[in-house]
């Protein structure tokens, strides 16, 4: 069916101990074909990129360029192949401008020196050819995660490349440069670049895919057209089991506030914004990448400071708290960088997901800690998140992307808190394990807690929140409740336009 | 967007003590926190003191300063790529131990070919000096230990066999030559140390920001995993910085030897914990990735100025040290709340 063969491995394994990461597989791409890897985290999909871009070292196996073996000893030899990457673990210095990581490696040069003036129009041509809105002078520091994806990309494209590999790019975008994407996706097929796809969204996968290998457990499944597939037939592919409904039904009865954040203002951006959570009921907060979703409640939790407004928490005032008052008082704030700011990445799960436990009901008498409970509240919270106690042991670094999440997650579950704000909770998450994060978000909010749901994944906010916010720019453009709550309501809220205000 | 430029401009209705200290900021954000100490202490000693400002003392000054700027320049680039080296003081005084045991030994020889015996006796030390450099950017590119303990290994190692070779005794005789010119002597009234050190600093200037290999070093100081994943070769960025250094700390210990007329080692006594200071108060970063010449040269001024100053003010050298300390902190501390301003949500 494929005659033309522009990369293929046999029987392609990476071995670390203990785990067959990949094992034995036979994978293969087509000129202007977009080929999708699909399975479960820790199936093996970005161990199987990292060694097509020369990133890794297969232990066994051999990949071939149009039909010739060949061996990457690094990332620099499989670009020269023409085999370029875009990792799941950002590659990006964050003390470097972003002109400086787009061109590193290949600065431009005028009589042996750097062209800096070259360097800069060079990087900010790139990006606005992708329809990127990012300014290519700025510290990469400074960008936030959708716009240093964006980057990311873009320095993906740069040069000749034949086969482009995208590891989760849309983990952190939303629907607008989401679309960017898929445009240019499209482009780049006509050219006859390969394009092998990660991702753990169903609807992407059916958007743009040609064809689709199943990963699980580090060997391939098999690999199948995906007009000729269905979604059921890839998760029960995946999983080895069938789930009928990824997204639960969650009884909405809603209770007394627990928060209420009134004009709020910081100085991280947002403006005037007015919201409230109850008790039983989940409640959704949705815009573009950088309107101000996230901030809104990091200042709440006591992350940024406030600079005018209010902040109520179960009827006492919380303005410019400080986080440890407000895990104290019962408000649980799940980080959407699990890499910065959620896990100590040297530490087991089990430390990790018991950490800010240790101040409290896991101190014994004296001071000590208390062994036994601290493990069985870490199994008892992995169990709740489907963390298998072989990773629980495991330092959270060596995790796959989406176990890290999980881990994360767990975090959150040790105590019963009263509010618990989820930032992007399933960046990442394959789609078992979404419906069982979602199923603990319903047991959380049945049990009488107060959920607030941030998300740039539309179809989760249309599915789980039973009223939504809209921000744009720093601004809260709207509230939607119950049936109100669709795909072009929220959309049309997006932009900025007021029309569809209750 | 939150973009960091945001910040309000002045408008034309608000007070002129307002665009004063509104102008304050921004020079503090842009600059950091060094020249407003520089300034600060010009004025103190300048009021104290009446020889302070005097040409003579200002001459001087540059004088004593240039074997820092040299150290302190050689300390960034091993900074920025997020490691330390605290064998400068060690390079530099196994280079003038064994450059000086060169001179002198074939200047008894081959009494009549001064030329030479000055240029073999500085290439032997240059070899010895990046020969530690060499070993230091193995140990921590191919042998991955840690910067920390790979430069202080190295440290003990070289000042032992720096002792060993001269029994604890300073190296002399040499040719008068190798004083009068490198020590003493001078170009259009510029003595020769400062116009050595100007032209290593402006060639390590070009270096970090005209040519690809200084972005390299920021790069693998700042993210050295995602460096790698550019194609960027991080062993032999991180050998690079160790061998540089190690030939910038050997010159300095090459000119230091000229001026005391000495082989000595003893030479860089606390010179890899000044230079480390020098630059941290010029705003590089210890995690590496962040580091300016023209701030780490102020930077090594700033120290040898306040060291001057004091001496002339007759604090004693157990003050000194209190002050210096003092100094160091403040810089770091004053240099955490910039950040903060550069990054109204710092993450
Ligand atoms: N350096 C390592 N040492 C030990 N185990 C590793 C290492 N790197 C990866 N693994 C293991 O290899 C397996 C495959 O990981 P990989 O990152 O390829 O998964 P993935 O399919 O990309 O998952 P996700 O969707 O979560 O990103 C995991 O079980 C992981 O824990
Ligand atoms: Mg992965």
């Amino acid at each position: 069916m494929y005659d033309f063969h522009l990369l293929h491995t046999e029987g392609l394994s990476r071995y670390y101990p203990g785990v067959r990461a990949l094992d034995a597989v036979d994978f293969d791409l087509a000129a202007g074909e977009v080929h999708v890897l699909f399975g479960e985290n820790g199936a093996g999909k970005s161990t199987l990129i990292s060694l097509l871009a020369g990133a890794n070292n297969p232990s066994a196996g051999s990949i071939y360029v149009r039909g010739i073996a060949k061996h990457f000893a690094n990332v620099h030899e499989a670009r020269t192949a023409g085999i370029s990457a875009v990792f799941q673990e950002f590659s990006l210095i964050p003390t470097l401008t972003v002109a400086q990581n787009l061109c590193l490696g290949e600065e431009p040069l005028h009589n042996g020196m750097l062209d800096k003036q070259g360097l800069l129009k060079r990087a900010q041509n790139s990006l606005d050819e992708l329809g990127f809105e990012v300014n290519a002078s700025a510290l990469v520091a400074t960008l936030s995660r959708a716009q240093q994806q964006m980057v990311e990309i873009a320095k993906g494209l740069r040069g000749q490349v034949s086969v482009l590999i995208l590891d989760e790019p849309t983990a952190s975008l939303t629907e607008l440069e989401t679309t960017h994407l898929f445009a240019l996706i499209g482009r780049l097929k006509e050219q006859g670049v390969g394009i092998v796809y990660i991702s753990h969204r169903m609807q992407e996968i059916f958007q743009i895919a040609d064809r689709v290998t199943v990963l699980r457990d580090g060997r391939k499944v098999c690999t199948v057209k995906a007009a000729e597939t269905t979604h059921d037939q890839l998760i029960t592919l995946m999983s080895g089991r069938s789930i009928e409904k990824i997204y639960p039904h969650i009884e909405s009865r809603p209770g007394e506030v627990v928060l209420e954040i009134q004009n709020l203002s910081t100085r991280s951006g947002v403006r005037n914004a007015s919201i409230t959570a109850r008790r039983g009921e989940v409640v959704g907060l949705a815009g573009l990448v950088g309107c101000g979703k996230s901030e809104l409640l990091r200042a709440a939790y006591g992350l940024d400071k406030v600079t005018h407004g209010k902040v109520s928490l179960k009827g006492r005032d919380h303005t410019n708290a400080s986080t440890a008052q407000s895990l104290k008082l019962g408000y649980f704030y799940l980080p959407p960088d699990r890499k910065h700011e959620g896990l100590v990445l040297g530490f087991r799960s089990t430390s990790n997901i018991t950490l800010h436990a240790l101040e409290g009901s896991l101190k014994g008498w004296g001071g000590w800690l208390r062994k036994k409970d601290l493990k069985d509240m870490a199994i008892r919270a992995g169990d709740q998140v489907e963390l298998t106690s072989r990773n629980l042991g495991k330092a959270v670094g060596l995790l796959s992307g989406g176990n890290q999440q999980k881990a994360l997650f767990a975090k959150g579950l040790t105590s019963n808190m009263a509010l618990y704000v989820f930032d992007e909770p399933t960046v990442g998450v394959d789609v078992g394990t979404r419906s069982a994060l979602y199923e603990v978000i319903k047991q959380l909010c049945e049990g009488g807690a107060a959920v607030v749901l941030i998300s740039s994944d539309l179809p989760e906010v249309l599915h789980l929140a039973h009223r939504a916010y809209v921000m744009c720019s720093g601004e809260v453009m709207g509230e939607l409740q119950g049936n109100e709550i669709t795909e072009s309501g929220l959309l049309s809220l997006f932009f900025g336009t007021k029309e569809g205000k209750s | 967007m939150n973009t960091p430029n945001a910040t309000v401009s002045p408008v034309a209705s608000i007070s002129f003590t307002e665009q004063v200290s509104w102008g304050v900021r921004r020079l503090f954000v842009q600059l950091g926190v060094l020249p407003f100490m520089l300034v600060l202490a010009v004025i103190v000693f300048g009021t104290l003191s009446d020889q302070f400002l005097s040409a003579q003392n200002l001459m001087n000054l540059m004088r004593q300063s240039v074997y820092l700027i040299l150290v302190s320049t050689a300390q960034m680039l091993v900074l920025v790529t997020g490691g330390f080296d605290l064998s400068v003081g060690t390079i530099m005084a196994l280079t003038s131990v064994v450059s000086a045991m060169v001179m002198q030994s074939l200047g008894s020889s081959l009494p009549d070919m001064v030329a030479l015996v000055i240029v073999a006796g500085c290439v032997a030390g240059l070899m010895v000096g990046m020969l530690v450099g060499l070993l230091n950017g193995l140990g921590v590119a191919w042998a991955g230990v840690s910067p920390f303990i790979m430069t202080m290994g190295m440290q003990s190692i070289g000042f032992g066999a720096a002792l060993y070779l001269t029994g604890g005794v300073p190296v002399n005789r040499l040719p008068p030559a190798f004083s009068d010119l490198f020590g003493f002597g001078a170009v259009f009234g510029l003595p020769i140390p400062v116009l050595v050190t100007v032209v290593c600093v402006l060639a390590i200037h070009l270096l970090m920001n005209r040519l690809p290999t200084g972005t390299y070093l920021l790069a693998v100081g700042g993210n050295a995993k995602a460096a790698a994943l550019s194609g960027i070769d991080t062993r032999k960025v991180l050998l690079m910085a160790y061998l540089l250094c190690a030939v910038l700390a050997s010159i300095s210990g090459l000119l230091l030897t000229a001026r005391v007329e000495t082989g000595e080692a003893n030479l860089g006594g606390t010179i890899a914990l000044e230079s480390i200071a020098a630059c941290v108060i010029a705003g590089v970063s210890l995690r590496g990735g962040i580091g300016r010449v023209p701030n780490v040269v102020l930077g090594a001024i700033f120290i040898g100025l306040v060291q001057n100053g004091m001496n002339l003010t007759n604090v004693g050298s157990y003050l000194q040290m209190v002050v210096l300390g003092l100094l160091l902190i403040i810089a770091v501390v004053a240099d955490n709340f910039r950040q903060h301003m550069i990054l109204p949500s710092a993450n």
